[in-house]
Order: structure tokens, then sequence, then C-alpha cells
């Protein structure tokens, strides 16, 4: 007996059927529940003298390239048809955020950008216009990274990767997922999934133009611009995944001393110049 | 016997009730800070910064402004500690007292300066609530073009007044930042304080 004859359902399905066969390792997975985020922003870099000589390289490569380039894209064209370009690489993104959601177990959202995608693809005009986010279904940006961190995965060291910049080993992973998982690039025909590629190199030159002042601020007046944007960046990736849950914040007064014994020299409101006899 | 226990117990009890009765007007007690004392300490900075940015002022006008915001509602003497870190310890009260000093108008001119980017904008105080042993306040930004962004301030007032001491915008929060941006600094001069201070002055 074959698998075609017994099969009750057809072969177009396959895949399908292979994705019911996945749902409960998926429930196992998830059941796992989230990695723990660690507060703050300390994270191993192990490779951190490699890690400095790739940014080295993507300073010098923002300098000579892609800072000019952004800053004549955002002269030469108009704000509004940036925002639409960005907003076509956004809508594009949204069947791989599908994708995500469902492997996170997370189907309210994947409903939400499933709609999010068809109303921008539609009303939308082929996603230029966001008119989901003003009916209430505002932009969900996930990615594999967060897909492993759902199912318990911690993020590994931080790595820093050429063009792209600041990672982790778990989302540099999610990263490759990702691109090869793309439901856009697979199924759009040849010279379409290119012009989606190229819009969505012009979305991240659309935000170094969008950002030019903080990221010139970072890599021209830091005294350390690797340190910083390590500690923005995983401060804020730990931030996304977060959610709703309760951060654990660092009490600066947990460690001072209290009451009248509380010693001069350590207490950082001691005035030299306060009146001993002021009652 | 019993008869003793119970009078001895009734007195105590009513002593303590007289202690408990005292204790508001006890000098030197720090009143508790509400949510809404909380909240209110960041209505007043979101009015101030409001104001500032849609002064019309000039740069160097905005960043003395934004100063004069620090020093009225911010905790800076515990920010510049808690910044410095460990090295704090081992400072003297003179080199802490000036270090705070020039940490302040490093913030200002680093932070003050961004204030440029607000010019137009709006920030509205949306929630208060405990968090940990202190309170958080929660604001939203509203910048022209741009959609909306949440500020979360940090209130306490374990430094004997109601003051801020830290702000966090998309998970990103000042002190853990700036901790990162001075321990690089002091790294560069060696663990040298002084010679940290003296080039804050210039730095921001």
């Amino acid at each position: 007996m074959t698998a075609a004859t017994d099969d009750p359902l057809p072969r177009s399905h396959a895949s399908f059927r292979r994705f019911l066969l996945c749902a409960p390792l998926l429930v196992m997975l998830a059941a796992c529940g989230p990695a723990t985020l660690p507060p703050g922003d300390a994270i191993t870099d192990p490779s951190e003298a490699q890690n400095r000589a790739v940014h080295r390289g993507n300073v010098a490569l923002d300098r000579a390239l892609i800072g000019p380039t952004a800053d004549a894209y955002g002269r030469a064209i108009p704000d509004p048809v940036r925002t639409g370009i960005s907003n076509v690489a956004a809508n594009l993104g949204e069947p791989s955020n599908v994708l995500n959601n469902l492997l996170q177990l997370r189907l309210g959202q994947a409903v939400e950008n499933t709609l999010r995608f068809a109303v921008n693809s539609t009303i939308g005009l082929a996603g230029l216009l966001d008119p989901a986010s003003a009916i209430g279904l505002p932009e969900q940006d996930t990615n594999f990274g967060e897909t492993m961190h759902v199912w318990g995965v911690p993020e590994g060291a931080y790595t820093y990767l050429p063009v792209v910049g600041p990672s982790t080993s778990r989302d540099t992973v999610g990263l490759i997922v990702d691109i090869a998982t793309n439901p856009v690039r697979i199924f759009l025909p040849a010279p379409e999934s290119s012009y989606a590629t190229g819009a969505g190199i012009l979305s991240r030159i659309n935000d170094r133009h969008e950002f030019d002042n903080t990221i010139d601020s970072i890599y021209d007046d830091s005294a350390d611009s690797y340190a910083q944007l390590r500690s923005l960046y995983i401060q804020n990736r730990r931030f996304q995944l977060r959610g709703d849950d309760e951060v654990d914040y660092f009490d600066p007064y947990g460690d001072l001393p209290t009451g009248v014994a509380a010693d001069p020299l350590n207490d950082p409101y001691f005035d030299p110049y306060e009146d001993p006899y002021v009652q | 016997m019993s008869s003793n226990l119970t009078r001895f117990t009734r007195r105590s009890v009513m002593a303590m009730g007289a202690a408990l009765a005292a204790l508001p007007f006890l000098p030197g007690e720090a009143h508790a800070l509400t949510v809404a004392e909380a909240r209110g300490l960041i209505d007043r900075v979101v009015a101030d910064v409001n104001s500032v940015i849609n002064s019309g002022r000039s740069e160097a006008q905005m960043i003395s402004d934004f100063e004069s915001i620090l020093v009225r509602y911010a905790d800076v003497p515990i920010i510049a500690q808690s910044v410095l870190g460990p090295p704090a310890r081992s400072a003297s009260r003179a080199q802490l007292n000036t270090f705070t000093e020039a940490f302040q108008g490093y913030l200002s001119r680093k932070y003050g300066r961004r204030f440029r980017e607000f010019i137009g904008g709006e920030i509205i105080v949306t929630e208060g609530r405990a968090v940990q042993s202190f309170f958080e306040v929660i604001s939203t930004v509203n910048l022209r073009g741009e959609a909306p962004f949440e500020l979360r301030w940090l209130v306490s007032d374990r430094s004997g007044q109601d003051r801020f001491f830290n702000l966090i915008i998309e998970g990103v929060n000042l002190m853990v930042t700036e901790r990162t941006e001075i321990g690089a600094m002091l790294d560069r001069r060696n663990g040298d304080i002084d010679a940290l201070t003296a080039d804050l002055r210039n730095a921001g």
C-alpha cells in the first residue's frame, strides 16, 4: 500500500500535512516558554576584537558610501515617495511575519498580520499606503530570532555582522532562516522579486536618512561607538522581545545607606556647605 | 498574674496607638511618595519641556533650559554616582562633587541638543504606577510626521525630594546607556576620575 492511495489529503496538500505533523512539536516548543531576558545591557562578547574590526569596516563603509547615498536619497526623493517605498517593503515582509507568528503559536497576531497584508495590498495600492494602521491593525514586525526566543532559545553571544551591524548568535541564525524561508522571495516571479529586494534596500537607506542625527552622534561623539551601539542594540532588542512583560529596573537607591548612620562620604546628597545647626 | 498580664498588654497597646498617632508629626520622617505625586512631578517636567521645545529659542538657550529642568526635577547626584559605578566608592567627596557638576553639563549638552528634533512636538503623560520600590510614569511623545513613541520616567523620593532618576525610550535606558559611555571614557583615562571630569566639561 502506498501513501498516495491511502492519503486523505491530495498531493498538493503535502506541505500542509507536513505542517500538521509539526504542530505537536510546535506546541511542545512553545510550552517550554520564552528564554529569560537579562536586565540592562550586559552580554558576552567573546569575539570582541573581531567584532570591533567589522565595526570599523562598517563605519568606513557608512562614511564612504551608505551615509552619502542616504543623504542624496533623502534630498532627491520627496518624503511621501520614500515613505511609500518603505511601506511597500514593510508590506512584503508581512507573509514572513505571519509565518513566524504561526511558528510562535501567536495565532491572534498571525490573523492580524494576514489582515494587514490583505488590506494594504488592495486598498493600500500594493502596499504604498498603510490604511491598516489607521483601522487599528498597527505594524507588528517579527522575525525568526523572536520565534526562537519564544521557543526558549537564549540570545547567545553578541555578534557584529558586516553591513547589517549588531546582532546576537541566535538572531544571526534567525536572519539566515528568514531570508531562506521568505515566502515573497520564494513565490514571487523573477522581475517582481528583484523589485521587492530593491524596495527593501531603499527602505534601509531611508532609515539611515531618517535616523541621521542619532547615527552620526553615536559614530562621531561617543567615546566608544562600538560599546555604545552594543548597549543600545541589546537594550532595544530585549525590549522588543519582552513585549508586555515587566522589566526589572536597576534600583540606584538599593545600595544606598539609609538613616542617621549613613556615611557622609558615601552619601551622594551630602552638602559640605550645609549648616549643621539648622533643624 | 493573669490580670497583671492583661493590664500590661492593654497599656502597651495604648502606648503603641499613641506612637502611631504621633508618627506623621515625627521630625525627619519622609512622607511616602504616591502615584499621584509622582505623576504630578512628571506633569510639571513635561509642561516645562513642552514650553522649551516650542519656545523658538536658540540651541544654546534650549541646552541651558534643559539644564535648569534637570536641576529642578532630576536626581542628578544619584544618576552621576550610579553612572560612575564602583569607582564612585573610592572617589573622594570633592571628586564626586566636581564629577557630578561636569556630568550635569555633559548630559544637558548631549540631550539638550537633541531637543531640536522635538520642536513642534508634544509630550503627554498617560499613566503612573508603582514598580519595585519607586514609580514609573508613562508619557507619549508626538513628533511631527513620526509615529508616536513612549517615554517612561522613573521617580523616587529617596533623595528627600520627589525627583526622576531615569528615562527609558523603547527599552533604551538613560542610566544603563550612560554607564556604558562613562565607563568607556573612564577606561580610556585608566580610571582617572579627575581626567574624566576635566574632559566631560567639553564633551556632549
